[in-house]
């Protein structure tokens, strides 16, 4: 037989074979006329331009992005560490106590009369003679990784819990919904405060010499809190949309032809609600940074020499009134971390919220 | 509805059920007692203290006791101060409540208004102004607040008095508690003040020319309340909480320093007493303001 497609086989009797000779080529012209006026447009992609439009969303997005790179750059090569004093010519220099910003102390006055040249301090020093801009970066860097970890812990016990709960519904839904009911109900910074005071001192002796007691028992008790209590919302989330979501008719196809509930709750019913979980992610991280800095500020946070931005925050309150510029700069930090993340959840919720598009 | 409301109370009860169970054994695995801070305890002394308040006894034991004398309305005595802690708790309370109670009634009232004002004036300069406050108070953590406040108005433009207990002055304190909850009630007001006044009876009750005041107060305001009624839980727990912070800014001694101090010195009958009265005002919180909400909104049927 001829490969040549233009060419008819030979029709077999009965056959059902399509006469080509009935069909005519398409046109130049014709072909045109099925090119697609308008790019189609995907989910994601419709959101992106959505979110683009939200000038709030961006700038807060921007401030966002500098800030990271920020605190993950300007550390690896700034002259002064976070838990040492102030050196001069080697030697420690007491006299750097509590400056001001850009101010500098009467030793370092004399090295730079003797030629030396001196990094500012931008943000000043404190009261142990450490350079506060540095102590500001990296607070600001403890406080966005608990966040940021906190939530990816709330969002993966969330998830799983939500999705074997929403998809075999039943008795199994009943009991692990009575369960979050009632953690749920817990008053919740009661139980932080308690749970992190006892999880401090019951961590402290069974994690020392692990590479876990590096990260301080009081933040591993911070994350065990939030992995113990505020998975809850998610899990509820997340149980709602996949009961809604598993009535389509393409889980139904997908059951019929024999797939396994994991590949059903991974494959067809997590990927459409992404959006929704991610927005709730989005904005649990300002959530986290509050509950951590709440912590910290009565004395249950991250441990001395790292600072956080609570702890930075709740040291300063001592000589406030001296000193007002130590408050000032870890409290401008916190809220625009948390300011940018609330504006950047609400635009990503306006753009990808199938409830809010219209 | 009767079915609604047995069921709502049980879960409150094993909530705090839960909740006193929780404290209770987890204030016991904090190594060290109440005693074993004090100066030079003797072993017979200390023997002694712990038999009198059967802390040599174990620890499910301990609770099972505790509970039979709380169901006698007994909290026992601090073991700091030896005092009677049902006293402490009332004296504490009526300063937390006072505090919490003013900053609740302020946030609901400037709350509803600006949310009101904010829907009424939709994408205009008043309502721009309005969200952009209400986004930026929800931004700030309470103790910074507080302390800017108390900064900026009472320790450097002296306009207000600090606090103290021979001058108390609640304007500071108050503010710094209510801003975030009445930001979060004029974002709630303002949603669903705009979902309202999309309504057809509103249409119809400005066609027939009711006047515009009316529309708004009797039509619009009364509906547009009711999802605000939900939130009311959450606020008591948030101002309970977010008292602990500002009570320690302004050295406002309420329950909230109560609290924190009692766990710092490990005081068991203390935590557990501030702990137990604490939840159940929040659970009860809650619960009231769920079945206010189910009973006022005629659209939810019990089943």
């Amino acid at each position: 037989m001829s490969n040549n497609p233009d060419v008819m086989p030979k029709k077999q009797f009965l056959s059902l074979q399509i006469d080509l000779k009935k069909f005519e080529k398409a046109t130049e012209e014709e072909k045109t006329q099925h090119e697609t006026m308008r790019e189609s447009t995907t989910f994601f992609r419709d959101g992106m331009r959505k979110l683009r439009k939200n000038p709030l969303a961006m700038i807060s997005l921007v401030v966002l992005f500098c800030l990271v790179m920020t605190i993950i750059i300007v550390p690896m090569f700034y002259p002064y560490s976070y838990e040492q004093m102030i050196t001069v010519n080697g030697k420690r220099d007491k006299t750097a106590k509590n400056l001001a910003p850009f101010t500098y102390s009467k030793n370092e006055l004399k090295a730079i009369e003797e030629g030396q040249e001196i990094f500012p301090h931008i943000f000043g020093t404190d009261e142990l003679c450490r350079d506060y801009f540095i102590r500001v970066l990296y607070g600001a860097r403890v406080s966005l990784a608990v966040g940021l970890f906190a939530s990816l812990i709330v969002l993966v016990i969330g998830l799983l819990y939500g999705s074997v709960s929403g998809y075999f519904g039943g008795k199994v839904d009943m009991v692990m919904m009575r369960i979050v009911d009632i953690i749920y109900s817990l008053p919740d910074t009661l139980m932080v405060i308690l749970l992190s005071v006892v999880l401090t001192q019951v961590l402290g002796t069974s994690l020392q010499g692990t590479a876990l007691a590096k990260v301080g028992t009081n933040m591993i008790s911070l994350f065990v809190v939030f992995g113990v209590l505020y998975w809850v919302g998610m899990a509820r989330l997340v149980r709602g949309q996949i009961l809604s979501i598993k009535t389509n008719e393409y889980v139904l196809a997908a059951r019929a032809m024999g797939a396994k509930p994991g590949r059903i709750i991974r494959r067809h019913i997590l990927p459409n609600c992404m959006s929704v979980i991610f927005i709730s992610v989005a904005l649990q991280i300002p959530s986290a940074i509050f509950t951590e800095s709440f912590l910290s500020f009565i004395g249950l946070g991250v441990q001395a020499p790292m600072p956080s931005l609570g702890s930075l925050a709740n040291a300063a309150r001592g000589g406030m009134q001296s000193y007002p510029y130590k408050m000032v700069f870890p409290a401008l930090f916190i809220c625009l971390i948390v300011l940018s993340f609330n504006l950047l959840g609400d635009g990503l919720r306006d753009a990808f919220d199938p409830k809010l598009r219209r | 509805m009767l079915k609604y409301t047995v069921k709502r109370v049980l879960l409150a009860v094993v909530t705090v059920f839960i909740i006193s169970a929780i404290t209770f054994f987890a204030m016991n695995a904090i190594p060290g007692g109440p005693f074993s801070k004090e100066k030079a305890p003797d072993p017979a002394v200390q023997a002694m203290l712990e038999a009198r308040f059967n802390l040599d006894k174990p620890v499910p034991q301990q609770f099972v006791i505790y509970l039979g004398n709380l169901l006698h309305g007994d909290f026992g005595i601090s073991l700091k101060t030896g005092r009677d802690i049902s006293q402490i708790i009332t004296e504490k309370f009526a300063v937390s409540a006072k505090l919490g109670g003013m900053a609740a009634g302020f946030a609901i009232v400037l709350g509803l208004i600006l949310g009101s004002v904010a829907a009424l004036c939709r994408n205009r300069w008043p309502d721009r102004l309005i969200i952009f406050l209400t986004t930026l108070f929800v931004s700030v953590p309470s103790f910074i607040l507080a302390t800017i406040l108390l900064l900026v108005f009472a320790l450097t433009l002296k306009w207000v008095g600090v606090f103290s207990a021979n001058n108390p002055n609640y304007v500071l304190p108050v503010i710094s508690l209510m801003l975030y909850p009445m930001s979060y009630i004029t974002r709630l007001t303002k949603s669903s003040m705009l979902d309202v006044l999309g309504q057809d009876y509103i249409r119809t009750a400005r066609a027939k020319g009711v006047r515009d005041s009316l529309v708004i107060f009797k039509h619009a305001l009364r509906n547009a309340l009711i999802p605000v009624i939900t939130y009311v839980g959450p606020m008591v727990a948030y101002i309970l909480t977010g008292s602990m912070v500002v009570e320690t800014v302004f050295t406002i001694g309420g329950l909230g320093t109560e609290f924190v101090r009692s766990i710092n010195n490990q005081d068991y009958p203390m935590i557990m007493a501030t702990t137990i009265f604490l939840a159940v005002l929040m659970v009860v919180a809650t619960l009231v303001s769920d079945m206010v909400y189910k009973l006022v909104d005629p659209k939810i049927t019990f089943d």
